[in-house]
C-alpha cells in the first residue's frame, strides 16, 4: 500500500546488486540524510544536538565496529571500550605533539593506532574461540585501561590525569574546545559517521564482507574454501578497531571535551554489545537501532514521569531505569532474537503487501 | 641489565630471603583463589548444564548475601528471638528466594529462549544482571552492608602459626571458607556422577534435543542448576562478605573470575578449582613480587594474561573437553 515497488525492472546486473534496489528507499534515505543535515541543525535546540544526536551518532559509529567484528566475522569481543579510548588518547597527544596538522585529520588517523592496538589483541583470535575468545578480548580491556591510569605521558603529565581537549578551528570556525558551538560538532560527527557507514556498507557488500561471513558460518569451512583465516580475522580485528577509535576520539574531542580514562571502562563495552545484540548482528542498520533504543531509553525513562508530574526520587527512577532497561533487553530477545534489524524488516514486508498479504 | 635482573632475579631472591613471607602470601593467594574458584564452580554449573554462559553470576553473589543481610535486618526489627535463630531463619529465607530466582529466570528467561543461539541466551544474562541491580538496589538501598558472620557463628580471629623462622598469620574465617569450598565440591562433584539427577544433568549438556526425547524435562533441570548455583552464589556471597562487606562493587569479582574459568575450562568443576588457585596465587605473588617495578595494580589484568598463556597451548582450557569441530 505504501510501499510498492511495481514497474521497476532491473536491467543490469549493477542494479541488481544495489544496496537500495527500490526506488522508495533511495528516496527514504535521501530524504533521512537531508532532515539530519538540513532540519535537524536548523530547528534543533543545543540540548536535542548536545545531548541525544551527537552522542548517538558517536555511539552508532562504534556499534558498527563492533558490528563489522562479532556481527560479521562473528569473534566475540569485550574491549571496544578500551579501543576507543586508543584512539582518543592516540588523538589527544598526536593533536597536542603536532598542532599545526588539522584536527580532523587526527581524528582519522588516530583510529589507525586503535587499528595497529587491535591487531595486537586479535593474535590469540586463531586459535580461542567463541567465550574464550570474550574473555580473552578482556585482557585488552584491563591492561589498556591500566595503562590509560597509570602512563602519565598519555595525558601530557596533566595534574588532573585527565585528557583536556584543545581549541581547534576549521576555517576559522572553532570546531573542539568549550568554544565549539554544538551545531557545529554535530555537523562534522554527522558527516564523518555517514562517510564511515558508507564505506562500511561498500566493504561488507564486497570481497573482504563475503570472506568474514564465511569465516563467522563456520570457519574451518572457509578455509577449506580458500580463505586465509589470520589475515581475515587480523583485517576484521583491525577495522573494527579503527572504528571504534574514531568513534572514542570522537566521543571526547567532539562531545566530552575532556576524559578520564574511566570513561573507557568495562561498562562501555558492555554497552556497545548491548546496541549491536539488539540492534542486530550482522546489520549496519541495526547498529542504528540499537544505538537509539539503548542510549535514548534512560533518557526518556528519566523525563517521563517528569512530564506526568509524577513525584519519583531521581535515585529510585536511576534504579527503575536499570530494571527496566533489564528487563527490555530479555523482552526483545525474545520477541525477536535477530534484534530490531529483523523487525524493520518484518515491517517493510508487511507494508509492501498490505492490505493484501496473500 | 638491571631491569632483567629486576624482573627475572630479583624476585626469587626476596622469596628465599624471607620463606614465612612467601608463605604467607602463598596462603592469601590459595584463599584468593578458593573464593575465586566459588565463582568459577556458579560459572561452571550452569554453562555445564545449559550450555549459557551466566554473566549474572556476579550479582546472583552479590544478590543472595543482600537478601541474607537484608531478612537478618527484618527479623530484628521484628523483633524474633536471639541473634543467632534470626540469622539461621534468614538464612533459610535466603535459600527460599534464591529457589524462587532460579523458577523465576527458568520460567521468564530460557523457557522461551529455548534452542537459541549462544550469544542470545549470554546477552539475556545480561538482561537479568540489570535487572538484579536496580532489583537490589531499590529494595536494599545501595549502602554497604555488614555479613551476619558473627551471629551465622562463623570463626572469627587470626591463627598465628610459628613456621620458617616467622610468624605466618591465618585468618579462620579464611580457613573455614576453604574448607566450605572444599566441601561443597565434593558435594557437587558425587551429586553430578552418581545421583540420578546428574546423569541428566550431563544428558542435557550434551544436546538438548537428545535429553528431550529420551523424556528429560528440561524445566526441571534447569531449575535445579539455577538453584544450585544460586545455593553456591549464597555461599560465596557469605564468605566475601565476611572478609570485606557486602556492596554492589562485589560484583566485579565476577570479571576476576572469569579468567579462572577459561583456565580451567568452562565445562570441568576440577578445572574451576585448580584454575582458581592458580590465578589467585599467580596473582598475589605478582602483585607482591612483581607489582612494584610496574606500579600497583597489576592485578586487575596479570589474572587474564596469565590464563591467556595457557589458552594459547590449550584452547579448551586445563580441564575442559576436547573442542571437536566437524566441517
Amino acid at each position: 500500500m505504501l510501499y510498492r515497488e511495481a514497474g521497476q525492472f532491473k536491467t543490469r546486473y549493477a542494479a541488481d546488486m544495489a544496496i537500495f534496489p527500490i526506488r522508495q528507499d533511495r528516496i527514504g534515505i535521501l530524504v533521512i540524510l537531508a532532515v539530519a543535515f538540513v532540519v535537524i541543525p536548523y530547528f534543533g535546540n543545543s540540548f536535542l544536538l548536545q545531548a541525544v544526536m551527537i552522542p548517538f551518532l558517536i555511539f552508532s559509529l562504534a556499534a558498527i565496529g563492533l558490528n563489522l567484528l562479532t556481527g560479521y566475522t562473528g569473534l566475540l569481543s569485550l574491549g571496544t571500550g578500551a579501543f576507543m579510548g586508543v584512539g582518543a588518547y592516540a588523538c589527544y597527544k598526536l593533536a597536542t605533539i603536532f598542532p599545526g596538522v588539522h584536527i580532523l585529520v587526527w581524528v582519522v588517523a588516530s583510529g589507525f593506532v586503535a587499528a595497529a592496538v587491535g591487531v595486537v589483541f586479535g593474535l590469540p583470535s586463531l586459535r580461542i574461540k567463541g567465550f574464550y575468545l570474550a574473555v580473552a578480548t578482556l585482557a585488552a580491556q584491563f591492561f589498556l585501561q591500566w595503562c590509560f591510569v597509570r602512563i602519565p605521558w598519555l595525558v601530557n603529565y596533566n595534574v588532573s590525569n585527565a585528557i583536556e581537549v584543545p581549541t581547534r578551528t576549521l576555517f576559522g570556525v572553532p570546531v573542539t574546545g568549550p568554544n565549539a558551538t554544538p551545531t557545529t560538532r554535530y555537523l562534522i560527527v554527522l558527516a564523518i559517521v555517514v562517510a564511515m557507514t558508507w564505506l562500511a556498507s561498500n566493504l561488507v557488500h564486497g570481497r573482504v564482507g563475503r570472506m568474514w561471513m564465511a569465516v563467522r558460518d563456520m570457519d574451518i569451512a572457509a578455509e577449506l574454501m580458500g580463505i586465509r583465516l589470520l589475515p581475515t580475522k587480523l583485517l576484521a580485528f583491525a577495522v573494527s578497531s579503527f572504528y571504534c577509535g574514531v568513534a572514542g576520539a570522537l566521543m571526547v574531542f567532539l562531545w566530552y571535551g575532556g576524559a578520564e580514562a574511566d570513561v573507557f571502562n568495562i561498562n562501555q563495552s558492555f554497552f556497545i554489545l548491548f546496541m549491536v545484540i539488539i540492534g542486530g548482528l550482522g546489520s549496519l542498520i541495526g547498529s542504528y537501532f540499537g544505538a537509539a533504543l539503548i542510549f535514548m531509553l534512560p533518557i526518556l525513562l528519566r523525563y517521563v514521569p517528569d512530564q506526568f508530574g509524577i513525584p519519583i526520587r531521581s535515585a529510585t527512577v536511576e534504579h527503575l531505569s536499570f530494571m527496566i532497561v533489564g528487563a527490555l533487553i530479555i523482552f526483545f530477545l525474545i520477541v525477536e532474537p535477530n534484534g530490531l534489524a529483523r523487525l524493520w524488516q518484518i515491517t517493510k514486508q508487511k507494508l509492501r503487501v498490505w492490505p493484501f498479504p496473500y | 641489565m638491571n631491569l632483567l635482573y629486576k624482573i627475572f632475579l630479583d624476585p626469587f631472591v626476596q622469596m628465599a630471603a624471607a620463606p614465612d613471607l612467601l608463605a604467607q602470601t602463598l596462603w592469601e593467594g590459595l584463599v584468593a583463589g578458593m573464593l575465586y574458584a566459588l565463582i568459577a564452580l556458579g560459572f561452571v554449573l550452569i554453562f555445564k548444564a545449559s550450555g549459557v554462559f551466566n554473566f549474572a553470576q556476579g550479582i546472583m553473589v552479590v544478590f543472595a548475601a543482600l537478601t541474607l543481610v537484608g531478612f537478618y535486618e527484618l527479623l530484628r526489627r521484628l523483633g524474633v528471638g536471639p541473634a543467632g535463630l534470626a540469622a539461621y531463619v534468614a538464612l533459610g529465607l535466603a535459600v527460599l528466594v534464591m529457589l524462587a530466582l532460579a523458577w523465576g529466570v527458568e520460567r521468564l528467561v530460557l523457557r522461551p529462549l529455548v534452542n537459541q543461539p549462544d550469544i542470545i541466551l549470554f546477552m539475556a544474562t545480561f538482561g537479568l544482571t540489570y535487572f538484579l541491580i536496580g532489583f537490589g538496589e531499590l529494595v536494599f538501598g545501595g549502602d554497604p552492608k555488614i555479613m551476619i558472620a558473627n551471629e551465622l557463628n562463623l570463626p572469627r580471629g587470626a591463627l598465628d602459626l610459628k613456621i620458617l623462622g616467622g610468624l605466618v598469620s591465618l585468618q579462620k574465617i579464611d580457613i573455614a571458607a576453604a574448607l566450605i569450598a572444599s566441601i561443597m565440591v565434593a558435594v557437587l562433584a558425587v551429586f553430578f556422577s552418581k545421583t540420578r539427577i546428574g546423569r541428566a544433568l550431563r544428558a542435557v549438556a550434551d544436546s538438548h534435543k537428545a535429553a528431550l526425547s529420551v523424556g528429560i524435562s528440561l524445566e526441571q533441570i534447569w531449575v535445579i542448576v539455577w538453584f544450585a548455583s544460586g545455593l553456591v552464589a549464597l555461599v560465596t556471597g557469605i564468605m566475601w562478605g565476611a572478609r570485606s562487606e557486602v556492596s554492589f562493587a562485589l560484583q566485579i569479582i565476577a570479571l576476576r573470575a572469569l579468567p579462572v574459568l577459561i583456565l580451567g575450562g568452562f565445562t570441568s568443576i576440577p578445572g574451576a578449582i585448580v584454575g582458581g588457585l592458580i590465578v589467585g596465587i599467580g596473582e598475589k605473588l605478582g602483585e607482591f613480587y612483581w607489582g612494584p617495578l610496574f606500579g600497583s595494580g597489576i592485578e586487575s589484568w596479570l589474572s587474564y594474561f596469565i590464563a591467556l598463556t595457557f589458552l594459547l597451548f590449550r584452547p579448551q582450557g586445563l580441564f575442559g573437553e576436547k573442542i571437536i569441530e566437524r566441517v
